[in-house]
């Protein structure tokens, strides 16, 4: 990285004054399970990027690919500068006693707890890529079926295991009706009419993520419009909306994180837009209308990491755009040139030259009326849009 | 309801009503603190003079002008930070908006610290304003007249946005278990830590301005009558209270006597013979750290200096010489008018010193360039200099082998001044950035947006299942290809020239 030249005024011409994007040293990187790939090899090109070394501890659930990473990243990455830890809470524990120059972890709210009370020891700076429940407003006039479609591929992708992944949906009871069997036709069209036969349809995790979706369903009172099947032995749950959700419901209490779509009906824009934000930030906030002026609203009314209109997760390809949390949703961003912002220190270089040491003398002792005049018209100049700095 | 919950119960409040949003709002608070530090500028200088024995005219060029400064900047350039930062998209959202929109992040808690007041607490209020955020202010006890007169900084702002909260530990532990989001301290990395994990609790993120002990390099090739002069401006402002105060000097042992004359010559032309009855040599801030500060002195010989006054929180300017490393003054930051010099043999062991220790707030390294560099550097002046050479070879691996918040070569202190440079530390002496526009993009949530439309949904095709590869080649091809738009232009500008000068040519020229 080209260290980025700064601007100065007349007074310090002849100084050079610029930012340097230094590695930070050795960064440990955790891994969450959901896309176990992508979610620890990312941060890692923003880490290598930037000059680190790094320590890559993939999440123990996903197991296959916590194995294949162990066993390939040692064949094909300097084994000085980059390894691999396995383990489960316990081992993470331990390895987060050592000291890191940066932490970045991806997964959830408790957890990150945990790793902040740890960086607070050695006062490690964090990236901490968490979720929410995704809020997804469908408001005022729109083409139902496209938003039907990209609603679906975006809610049931790797059966609803996505950060990003819509995670409820606020629309009118109207919207609902013309809504649905947009919905029914979409998953048709994607995963056929028995989408366990589908290769697409992804499966839950583990047994206990898979129980714990199931509990959910049991202990909505909401009505299962769609889907509503599981299958303990594959740890398949069909694509599944629920309709008639009330705020206190057990679908609305935590992030959902599987195949369940809940809907909610509002009578308002305004009803949509104070439910979400008497919420916690989420992660992402999606926002479907042919209005763009509903668009405008929600946006400027709301918080979120990030924002999409029109569509789901889509904002997250765009590497020019920085993906991260705000709130319980995270702190710190990625991708792209973020990566590599992330895992820097931009330090401040500003080499002085030995002439003008006349000039310096406006800032010795003894302070004069005079000395402070001079330096005041030279921080006045500032107001003719000269960048900075003072003949100090 | 403790006094501090209640305060930040009302900043929320007031945040949640929207109107720190608008941009007029924001610089109309701005345009206010401004006249706050002019109004009250008498009240300012006695507070700072009863704190820390400032003179006025110190005050003012050294905490009030700079403030000044940042405020100015904000103000005219806060239309240009707030606006939406458009970015380069995929082919895939040719047609779309794509864009970067800061945005404020909530009730963000400023900690003060004590040793520029003024400077350290207001300047992340500038910051604070300028994003669109609600503040609580808590400066430090310690500078407690400086407080008092803060208190009056609901007359000039906006008090249901912007409350100040006074008071020692525990007013600050009751602030802490706030739910705040972002917090901004100032202070030394015990407390840091202590602020850190009070916003763990809450997953808020922090900005920590630490310090620590900043090295100062001494090339025995350089002009060392300048160097020093430099250097004991740096030093013995504010009394060593600077948290970028040079701490520690390293240098050769064949230039130490040279270095402590000129020293020796600068205290003398600065603050006269008699410092203690100078009104622009300041005091240690109370009895505490005058105490710790001159027990560093143990152990070690004192070359310049030395002498202190108890009652009156008085250190003279003091230098000590051949410093083991081992010291008592070199196991923590200074923070007072003490300055070790440490030999050692050339540049490589020095930088070897240095990387031992935790990464500083600032690093200072003093070495000319051979005359051929300097000719080259002035040559680079001339033509609009664009990428950076640094000509100093001291210089360049000093910057290339350590790591600190920031380096200055040739000088002490200066680099605060400039605001587009990243004010901030790395590893023990902090996290987080500002001053400028670092100041407002650290206090604002940069949310990404993609704003689609219902169209083009024939497009969409290739990413809904049944995923094929057919359909994965196509993605490759709409995803990995970055558009820049304006090259696309320029591209197509050029393009036209050809044609034109193409036909030019083919109709009046053959």
């Amino acid at each position: 990285m080209q260290d980025s030249y700064v601007a100065t005024n007349l007074a310090t011409k002849l100084d050079d004054c610029f930012v340097r994007r230094e590695p930070l040293g050795v960064v440990l990187i955790i891994g969450a399970w959901n896309y176990p790939l992508q979610l620890i090899l990312s941060p890692l090109i923003g880490a290598i990027a930037a000059g680190n070394c790094a320590i890559l501890k993939p999440s123990e659930i996903s197991q296959a690919t916590e194995k294949l990473i162990a066993e390939l990243i040692p064949k094909y990455l300097s084994q000085e500068c980059y390894a691999v830890i396995c383990g489960g809470a316990e081992e993470t524990k331990t390895l987060l006693e050592n000291k890191f120059d940066h932490i970045f972890y991806t997964g959830s709210q408790s957890v990150a707890r945990c790793i902040l009370q740890a960086a607070v020891v050695h006062l490690t700076p964090v990236t901490l890529e968490l979720g929410g429940k995704c809020p997804c407003l469908i408001y005022g006039r729109l083409d139902m079926k496209a938003a039907a479609k990209r609603l679906v591929w975006a809610k049931f992708f790797n059966a609803g295991q996505s950060c990003v992944a819509p995670d409820y949906v606020l629309c009118t009871a109207e919207t609902r009706e013309m809504l649905l069997p947009f919905i029914k036709e979409a998953l048709e069209s994607f995963y056929g009419s028995e989408p366990q036969q589908s290769p697409d349809m992804g499966r839950i995790v583990t047994d206990r993520h898979w129980n714990r979706l199931v509990e959910l369903l049991k202990k909505s009172e909401g009505k299962v419009v769609i889907g509503g099947q599981s299958v303990k032995e594959t740890k398949y749950i069909a694509p599944t909306v629920v309709v008639d959700i009330k705020e206190s419901d057990a679908l609305m209490q935590e992030e959902i994180f599987g195949p369940i779509l809940p809907i909610l009906t509002i009578k308002s824009l305004d009803e949509g837009i104070n439910f979400m934000n008497e919420r916690e930030k989420p992660l992402a906030l999606y926002a479907f209308s042919d209005e763009s002026q509903v668009v405008k609203t929600v946006l400027e009314r709301t918080s979120s990491g990030g924002f999409c209109s029109n569509d789901g997760i889509a904002h997250m390809t765009l590497p020019g755009l920085p993906f991260g949390g705000v709130g319980a949703s995270g702190m710190g961003n990625y991708h792209g040139r973020w990566s590599f912002e992330t895992f820097s220190h931009k330090r401040g270089c500003m080499l002085r030259g030995w002439g003008l040491e006349r000039v310096n003398v406006l800032r010795y002792p003894p302070y004069t009326e005079s000395n402070l005049s001079w330096l005041r018209w030279a921080t006045t100049a500032k107001k003719k849009g000269w960048a900075s700095c003072s003949v100090m | 309801m403790s006094r501090e919950k209640l305060a930040v119960q009302q900043a929320r409040k007031a945040f949640l009503t929207g109107g720190s949003k608008p941009l007029e709002y924001r610089i109309k608070q701005l345009k206010n603190l401004h006249r706050f530090i002019t109004e009250r500028a008498t009240d300012i200088t006695n507070a700072l003079r009863k704190d820390l024995y400032k003179s006025e005219n110190a005050t003012q060029m050294f905490e009030i002008l700079g403030l000044e400064g940042e405020i100015n900047l904000a103000v005219s350039n806060l239309a240009e930070w707030a606006a939406p930062r458009p970015v380069n998209k995929t082919l895939l959202t040719i047609s779309d908006d794509v864009y970067i929109q800061p945005e404020p992040l909530g009730v963000v808690l400023i900690i003060g610290a004590w040793n520029y007041p003024i400077a350290v607490t207001l300047q992340p209020l500038v910051g604070a304003i300028a994003a669109g955020n609600a503040a609580v202010v808590k400066p430090s006890e310690v500078s407690s007249h400086t407080a008092k007169v803060m208190e009056l900084l609901p007359l000039y702002l906006d008090p249901e946005m912007y409350k100040v909260v006074t008071g020692g530990v525990p007013e600050t532990q009751e602030l802490l278990k706030q739910r705040f989001d972002h917090i901004f301290y100032t202070g030394n990395s015990t407390v840091g830590k202590l602020v850190m994990e009070a916003a763990a609790r809450h997953l808020t993120p922090v900005t920590l301005e630490l310090g620590g002990k900043s090295p100062c390099y001494i090339d025995k090739n350089c002009d060392i009558r300048i160097a020093c002069r430099r250097i004991t401006w740096g030093k013995y402002m504010n009394c060593g209270q600077t948290c970028i105060a040079p701490d520690y000097i390293l240098c050769e042992s064949s230039i130490q006597d040279k270095v402590i004359n000129e020293i020796q010559k600068c205290i003398q032309e600065f603050y006269t013979k008699d410092p203690k009855s100078f009104a622009d040599y300041g005091r240690i801030i109370n009895q505490r750290h005058f105490k710790r500060i001159m027990a560093l002195l143990e152990g070690s010989t004192v070359a310049i200096g030395g002498d202190s006054d108890e009652s009156e929180c008085y250190i003279a300017p003091t230098v000590l010489r051949d410093v083991a490393s081992g010291s008592k003054v070199m196991q923590e930051e200074i923070f007072g008018p003490i300055l070790p010099i440490i030999t050692v043999n050339g540049l490589n062991e020095a930088i070897q010193f240095i990387n031992e220790r935790e990464k500083p707030l600032a690093l200072y390294v003093f070495s000319s360039s051979s005359k051929v560099g300097r000719v080259m550097h002035y040559f680079q002046l001339l033509n609009g200099k664009q990428t950076i050479y640094i000509f100093s070879q001291v210089i360049k691996q000093m910057i290339s082998e350590t790591s600190s918040g920031a380096l200055l070569a040739n000088d002490c202190l200066v680099h605060f001044t400039i605001s587009d440079l990243p004010f901030g530390g790395v590893g023990n002496s902090g996290t987080g950035r500002y001053h400028g526009k670092y100041g407002f993009d650290q206090l604002s949530h940069l949310r990404s947006c993609l704003i689609k439309k219902l169209n083009m949904e024939g497009v969409n095709q290739m990413r809904y299942p049944p995923h094929t590869t057919e359909k994965l080649r196509w993605a490759r091809v709409f995803l990995l290809k970055q558009v820049n738009l304006a090259r696309w232009r320029q591209m197509a500008q050029v393009a036209m020239l050809v044609a034109l000068a193409a036909f030019v040519v083919k109709r009046f020229l053959r």
